[in-house]
C-alpha cells in the first residue's frame, strides 16, 4: 500500500488528459448506471435517453430551452464554485436563489408604471443583494464562530421557501389569481428582455459576464490569488497576513449574490410575477454542475448547458412516463460518478508512470 | 386545562423527535468511527419510500421496517464504498448521496402517493408505565418504534463507553493510526459504522412514513436529516443528549402545530420556519461555546485514511 502516496504526487503532476476526460467518463457512467435503474423499473434506456435527448438538443426550440434552464443552474453554479475555492460549502444556492426572486418582486411590484430603464437595473441590484444577506447570514458565524456553513446555509433553504410560500398565499397574493399561489404579473417593463425572439433572455449575457469576471479576478487580481491560498494552505494564508474572516464573508456574499441575481433573472424574465414554482432544484443541480466543472468559471458555465439540456430532456421523457424524479436521481449518480473517476484516475495515473515514465515526463515538458 | 395542553405537547415532542433522533444516532455512530456521512435526508428519504412501499404490498409493518433497514444499510453503504476505499471527500459523497437518494425516492414512490396503509403502527401504551402522572402520558403512550428508541440510546452508550468493540469504534474516530498499529481494523469498522448509521436513518425515515404520518409525500423529511446532522454537534457525540436534542426539536415543531390548531394569527408559513431557525440558532449558540467545554469532534472526523 506504500505506492499510494506516490500516486497523490504523482496525479497533481501527471494528469491533465485524465483530467480532462474524466467529467465525459464520470457522465457515461452516470448514465449506464442510470440505465440499469430504467430497465429495471420497465423502460427501455435508449429510448427514454433518446426522447431526452431529442427534447433537449434536437432542434432550435429544444437547444433555446436548453439554454433557457442553464441560465439560473449556470449563475448558481458559479457562486457555488466561487464559495468552494475558498473550502466553503455553499449548499444555500436554492435559499439565495429565491431570495433574490422575492427582493426582485418586490421591486416590480411596488414600481408598476416606472419605466424599464429604472425597474429593472433596481432588480438587478435588489435581488443580488437579497442573496447576498442570505449568504451574509451563515457566512458571519462561520468566518467569525467557526460554525458549520454546510447545514446553516441548507436549512436556511427552507426558511426562504417558506418565506416565498407565505407571499404567495398571503399578502402577495394576485385577488384575480383564482385561489393560485401567484402574486399579480409584473408590468412588461419589469420583464428582462428575451434575445433572438426565443425565451433565451439577458441573464445569459449576465451569466457568461460573471463567468468572465470570475475567471479574471481570480486569475489576475490581489483578491483573486488571497482567494486561491486560502482555499489551497489557509494557515500559510494567516502567515502572509491575510484576512481569512473577512474573505469568507466576502466570498460567501458575492455567492449569494450570483444566485440572488440568477433568482431575479428567473422571475423577471420566466415568470414574470411571484410564483412558489421558480425551481426545481437549480441550487441543487448547481453543487453537481460546480464539481463536474472542477470548479472553473467557463467549465461550469459548460456543464451547466448540459444540466439543462438534462432537465429540459426529463421534461420530455415525462411523456412516456419516467417520473420527473428520475432526472434528480441522474444528477445525484453524476456526482458520484465524478468523485469516483477522480479518485480512480490517481490509481490510474500509477499504472501509467509505471509503464511509460519517460514519455510522461517528455510530454509535460513539450 | 392548560395542565394537559402542556402535556400533549410535550407527547407530541417525543414522537415528533423520534424520526430525527433514530436518524441523529445513526449519524452519531458514524461520526464517532471518523466518517461524515452528509447523506442522512437522502438515506431517511430511501428509508421512508422504501418502508412504505414495502408495507402497502406486504401489509406487514415488519416487512417495511425490514425494508428501511436494508435499503438505508445499502446507502450507507455507497458513502462507505466512496469515502473508506475510494476515499474521495465526505462531504461531496454526502451531498451526493443526499440528491440520489431524494431523487431515488421520489422515483420509487411516484406511483405510491395518495396511497393509504392498511396497517401503521398504532398508540400502544405500556401498561402499568402509562398510568403515570404526566411522565405515563408524555413517555409510555406512543408506538412500539418510540419504546425502541428507548432501548436503543442507553444500549448505543454502553457500547461506546463502556465496551471493547465501542471503545474501537470510537478510537478509529480519533486516532486511527493508532487503532491499526494496535490490531484494530480501521476499515471493518468504519464500513460497519457508516452502514448502521444508514440503517438507522433509514429507520427513522420508515417512522416517518409508517408512524408519524402514515403516507408517502414526495421530501416528506422535509430536512430532517439535516437537523440530525446539527443534533450531533449540539449533542457533543453522546446518544443521551442527541436524545434530549431530538425532543427539543420535537417540541419547537409540536408547539407550532399546537399554536396553528388554536387558532393564532401567525401565519403557518411563520411556524413552519421556526425548527430550521431553532436548529440554526442552537448550532450557532453550541459552536460559540464549545471551545470552553472539555468535549469536542472525534479527532479523525472527515479525514480518508490511508495505511502508511
Amino acid at each position: 500500500m506504500d505506492t499510494l502516496r506516490l500516486v497523490l504526487e504523482k496525479r497533481e503532476a501527471a494528469s491533465p488528459f485524465y483530467r480532462f476526460l474524466s467529467p465525459l467518463l464520470a457522465i457515461v457512467m452516470a448514465l449506464v448506471l442510470g440505465a440499469v435503474f430504467l430497465a429495471a423499473s420497465g423502460f427501455s434506456p435508449l429510448k427514454v435517453y433518446y426522447y431526452m435527448w431529442w427534447g433537449a438538443f434536437s432542434d432550435w426550440y429544444g437547444i433555446s430551452e436548453t439554454l433557457v434552464t442553464s441560465i439560473p443552474i449556470m449563475l448558481c453554479a458559479l457562486g457555488v464554485a466561487l464559495a468552494a475555492k475558498m473550502l466553503l460549502w455553499n449548499v444555500g444556492a436554492e435559499g439565495q436563489f429565491h431570495m433574490g426572486a422575492f427582493a426582485a418582486a418586490w421591486v416590480a411590484l411596488s414600481m408598476p408604471s416606472a419605466p424599464a430603464w429604472q425597474v429593472l437595473p433596481l432588480m438587478v441590484l435588489a435581488g443580488m443583494a437579497a442573496g447576498a444577506v442570505w449568504a451574509l447570514l451563515p457566512a458571519v458565524p462561520r468566518a467569525y464562530l467557526g460554525v458549520n456553513e454546510i447545514i446553516t446555509t441548507l436549512l436556511l433553504n427552507y426558511v426562504a421557501i417558506y418565506w416565498v410560500e407565505y407571499l404567495v398565499h398571503g399578502p402577495w397574493r394576485d385577488p384575480v389569481s383564482l385561489n393560485f399561489p401567484l402574486s399579480a404579473p409584473f408590468s412588461s417593463a419589469a420583464r428582462l428582455p428575451s434575445l433572438f425572439g426565443t425565451r433565451i433572455h439577458l441573464g445569459l449575457v449576465f451569466a457568461l459576464v460573471a463567468a468572465g469576471l470570475i475567471r479574471l479576478v481570480l486569475g489576475r487580481s490581489k483578491w483573486g490569488y488571497e482567494v486561491t491560498v486560502i482555499g489551497e494552505n489557509p494557515r500559510a494564508a494567516r502567515y502572509a497576513g491575510m484576512n481569512i474572516e473577512r474573505n469568507i464573508v466576502l466570498t460567501m456574499c458575492l455567492a449569494g449574490a450570483l444566485a440572488g441575481l440568477g433568482g431575479m433573472a428567473e422571475v423577471s424574465a420566466i415568470a414574470g410575477r411571484m410564483t412558489r414554482q421558480l425551481s426545481p432544484g437549480y441550487g441543487y443541480s448547481a453543487i453537481i454542475v460546480a464539481w463536474l466543472g472542477k470548479l472553473d468559471p467557463w467549465a461550469v458555465a459548460l456543464v451547466s448547458v448540459l444540466f439543462g439540456g438534462l432537465l429540459v430532456g426529463g421534461y420530455s421523457a415525462q411523456v412516456i412516463g419516467v417520473s420527473a424524479a428520475s432526472v434528480n436521481m441522474l444528477q445525484g449518480l453524476m456526482l458520484f460518478c465524478v468523485l469516483a473517476t477522480e479518485a480512480l484516475g490517481r490509481y490510474r495515473v500509477r499504472v501509467v508512470h509505471a509503464v511509460r515514465a519517460s514519455g510522461e515526463e517528455a510530454g509535460i515538458d513539450g | 386545562m392548560a395542565d394537559s395542553m402542556f402535556v400533549s405537547i410535550l407527547s407530541a415532542a417525543v414522537s415528533s423527535g423520534t424520526p430525527v433522533l433514530y436518524a441523529a444516532l445513526g449519524e452519531l455512530v458514524c461520526e464517532r468511527s471518523g466518517v461524515l456521512n452528509l447523506g442522512v435526508e437522502g438515506m431517511m428519504l430511501v428509508g421512508a419510500v422504501s418502508g412504505f412501499l414495502t408495507a402497502v404490498r406486504t401489509g406487514s409493518l415488519a416487512a417495511g421496517v425490514l425494508a428501511a433497514l436494508v435499503a438505508g444499510g445499502l446507502m450507507g453503504l455507497i458513502h462507505a464504498f466512496m469515502t473508506i476505499t475510494l476515499r474521495v471527500n465526505q462531504v461531496v459523497s454526502g451531498l451526493a448521496l443526499t440528491l440520489f437518494g431524494t431523487g431515488l425516492s421520489g422515483y420509487l414512490g411516484k406511483s405510491m402517493i395518495g396511497v393509504p396503509l392498511a396497517v401503521t403502527f398504532n398508540q400502544t401504551p405500556i401498561p402499568g408505565l402509562s398510568g403515570i402522572p404526566v411522565i405515563g402520558t408524555v413517555l409510555f403512550k406512543h408506538d412500539l418504534l418510540v419504546y425502541l428508541t428507548y432501548i436503543v440510546v442507553p444500549f448505543l452508550w454502553f457500547y461506546l463507553y463502556r465496551t471493547r468493540p465501542g471503545l474501537h469504534l470510537r478510537s478509529v474516530g480519533e486516532s486511527p493510526e493508532t487503532a491499526d498499529a494496535l490490531g484494530v481494523n480501521v476499515f471493518s469498522i468504519r464500513y460497519a459504522s457508516v452502514t448502521a448509521g444508514g440503517m438507522l436513518a433509514g429507520l427513522g425515515g420508515a417512522y416517518l412514513s409508517l408512524a408519524y404520518a402514515p403516507s408517502w409525500l414526495e421530501n416528506m423529511t422535509a430536512g430532517r436529516g439535516w437537523i440530525a446532522v446539527a443534533l450531533v454537534i449540539f449533542a457533543v457525540w453522546d446518544p443521551f443528549r442527541a436524545m434530549l436534542g431530538a425532543y427539543l426539536f420535537g417540541g419547537i415543531d409540536a408547539l407550532g402545530f399546537r399554536i396553528q390548531v388554536l387558532g393564532a394569527k401567525i401565519p403557518s408559513f411563520f411556524l413552519k420556519m421556526m425548527p430550521y431557525v431553532f436548529t440554526i440558532a442552537v448550532l450557532i449558540i453550541v459552536t460559540a461555546t464549545a471551545s470552553r467545554r472539555s468535549s469536542r469532534a472525534p479527532e479523525a472526523l472527515g479525514l480518508p485514511y490511508e495505511r502508511e
